[in-house]
């Protein structure tokens, strides 16, 4: 299988410019990270209406994505699926630092982000954010176990096991995330048990589709696991509007929640143009049919992976940000005004530093994804 | 560490002076007694229960806030101002400015009835920040007050996420002419205190109530059924918001 696999030419040179661009990015993400801690939150757009923006976004993303891009090896160590097993090296790495970026842009949008010791020190169990500490932390740990007996030839046995935990430490990191939203018992967009297996899915789809793009700028794969991939891209991302379908449906059954998917349906502005034409449309629908249509090529598969990875900033802005916008009830049968702006929908449009942190997030996971690579025996080799 | 993280619920200390009878009992028991002969009997029980400057908040007693829509005056905020006063708010109304008690003005749409109350933190028996926030930054006092520890907020502003009544602000800015009475910092979340430095040195009412000039604001225990505020919920209808969540709020709204 290995002769099948055209390795990559990834010359000391060529590592070394991609790694100045990847800490230059950083180094930008950091500086603005500095401006809002030096100058306040009030550089963002984020107000007290909206109090989650754009890093949010992106952390989400990385976080969420970081549990799905797991899936090439969970396929090869625990469903014994061979066509995987190359790549399922560069599938952990790209979660370690896809992780470590998502943390690093949340930690950076903190208010405080000087007092994360206290975060690691006072834990209120009560809470879903302090279960998610551990969640995290744990996904770092077990990640870079797994990494290891990948690596380690004489590990290999234990792959199997600790594949397995790792399987199951997904599934528990994404209805993590997922619960931040669903514990959430005041807000009209959040407060749904469907919510956990909806991120779950969610970050099986994204996951699929980040691995797709970072594996075709690694080389190319055999035949099978493109076909093997495109199919699972396609499934996952019919999945994942399945259950934004159900999320939404069950939002539409009850009276109090009309109001509120009126809004993000179809009379939010920004938001429903999002939702059907980036996520449903462009980040779904479109997909969809690029990996299914009979004359499917390479490039269809990255170019269905890309608005996949559109799709999924689109659904994630429109389900935090709108969520956010659409003004709380407290008092139902009543139109209500003040200089807080109770009953009036908020708004939000992202600053360029909060942006560019949340683009430093990324860059942080490209700048460990290159280093990996580089220094560990991460890409597919002959002895695979 | 501030005086607003000195007792959280459950933590409150046993009486630090076990001796039979100090002179300063005795001399609180005197001045109770000749009250007694003077004061009406809500205001003694009131005395009995509050506790003495420096001592930790008790679970006896619940504070409060009963809110008479009806009495609330049109385009009257003096209660708002009252607030940002004594607690060294800067008053501004921009998205990113604090606002730790504001006037809704109310048109139900079913009849075209007009009403105004003041909104604030509701000091939830159940307080969703409190569940939510990671490192117990946010917590509730054992007699009922809800309030951010600034030493441990770390700013992530879940617990505004979880508020239902959007009673909490986020500081965005740097501050200047911070009262030293109300610790605040840029960075951390925050919301009404229920004008807790004036509690803990035995005051009994709060800025917005003080200010009210038809008295639509009256603060109590809800816990002792002799208190104004206790007597007052017993004589007239009153509701708590969102009361659908069961959160136990001490805040009440009568003529909502």
């Amino acid at each position: 299988m290995a002769s099948e696999i055209l390795l990559p030419q990834h010359g000391e040179r060529g590592f070394w410019l991609r790694l100045a661009m990847g800490l230059g990015v950083l180094a930008v993400g950091l500086a603005a990270a500095w401006t809002m801690e030096h100058e306040g939150h009030v550089v963002t757009g984020m107000g007290n209406e909206v109090v989650w923006g754009a890093p949010h976004v992106f952390a989400i993303f990385l976080i969420v994505a970081a549990s799905g891009v797991l899936n090439i090896a969970s396929m090869a160590s625990v469903f014994r699926q061979a066509h995987y097993k190359p790549w399922a090296r560069l599938s952990a790495l790209l979660c370690f630092a896809m992780l470590a970026g998502g943390l690093m842009v949340l930690m950076l949008d903190l208010g405080r982000p000087e007092r994360i010791v206290v975060a690691a020190t006072h834990y209120n169990f009560m809470s879903m954010f302090a279960w998610n500490v551990f969640l995290y932390s744990g996904m770092f740990a077990a990640t870079a176990v797994y990494l290891w007996m990948q690596l380690e030839r004489r590990m290999n046995r234990h792959l199997k096991a600790v594949g397995i935990a790792v399987l199951v430490w997904r599934f528990l990191l994404t209805t993590g995330t997922g619960a931040i939203f669903a514990f959430l018992v005041a807000r009209q967009a959040y407060a749904s048990a469907v919510l956990p297996p909806l991120f779950i899915v969610l970050s099986l789809a994204w996951g699929m589709a980040v691995f797709v793009l970072v594996q075709s700028a690694c080389g190319e794969p055999t035949e099978e696991l493109a076909q093997r991939t495109k199919n699972l891209l396609g499934v996952l991302a019919a999945l994942a509007l399945y259950f934004t379908a159900v999320y939404h449906l069950t939002n539409l059954y009850f009276a109090r929640q009309h109001e509120f998917e009126r809004f993000i349906l179809r009379d939010g502005g920004i938001y429903p143009l999002l939702f059907w034409g980036g996520y449903v449309a462009l980040g779904s629908i479109a997909p969809m049919w690029l990996v299914w249509r009979r004359r499917a090529t390479a490039v269809s598969l990255r170019l269905a992976a890309a608005l996949t990875l559109l799709g999924a900033f689109a659904w994630l802005y429109v389900f935090i940000i709108g969520g956010q916008a659409f003004p709380l009830e407290i008092f139902p049968g009543f139109e209500a005004s003040s200089s807080f702006r109770d009953g009036e929908v908020a708004h939000y449009a992202p600053s360029l530093p909060e942006v560019l942190l949340g683009i430093g997030g990324i860059a942080a996971a490209f700048v460990i994804t290159q280093v990996g690579v580089q220094v560990l025996d991460i890409l597919p080799s002959a002895d695979d | 560490m501030n005086a607003q993280s000195v007792a959280r619920e459950g933590s409150a200390a046993p009486d630090p002076d076990p001796a039979p009878v100090s002179r300063r009992r005795l001399l609180a028991a005197a001045a109770a007694l000749g009250g007694a002969a003077i004061a009406p009997g809500v205001t003694l029980v009131e005395i009995a229960r509050a506790a003495k400057p420096g001592e930790p908040a008790s679970s006896k007693v619940r504070w409060g806030l009963l809110i008479d829509a009806n009495l609330c005056r049109e385009g009257c905020k003096e209660c708002v101002l009252a607030c940002n006063r004594e607690n060294g708010l800067e008053g501004g109304s921009r998205p990113v400015d604090v606002q730790w008690i504001r006037k809704v003005e109310l048109k139900e749409r079913s009849t075209g009835r007009k009403l105004g109350l003041p909104v604030m933190c509701q000091h939830c028996a159940e307080p969703p920040c409190v569940d939510v926030c990671p490192t117990g930054a946010s917590f509730k006092r054992a007699d009922g007050i809800v309030l951010v520890d600034r030493h441990t907020c770390i700013g992530c502003r879940y617990c505004m996420m979880a508020c239902p009544y959007k009673a909490r602000s986020f500081v965005h800015e740097p501050l200047t002419k911070q009262k030293p009475e109300v610790p605040r910092g840029k960075g951390c979340v925050e919301s009404c205190t229920l004008c807790v430095h004036r509690i803990d040195r035995g005051e009994r009412t709060t800025a917005c109530a003080e200010a009210c000039p038809t008295k639509a604001i009256v603060f109590g225990d809800l816990a002792d059924p002799g208190s104004e505020i206790s007597r007052r919920l017993r004589e007239v209808e009153s509701r708590q918001l969102r009361a659908d969540l069961r959160l136990e709020t001490g805040v009440r709204y009568s003529g909502l």
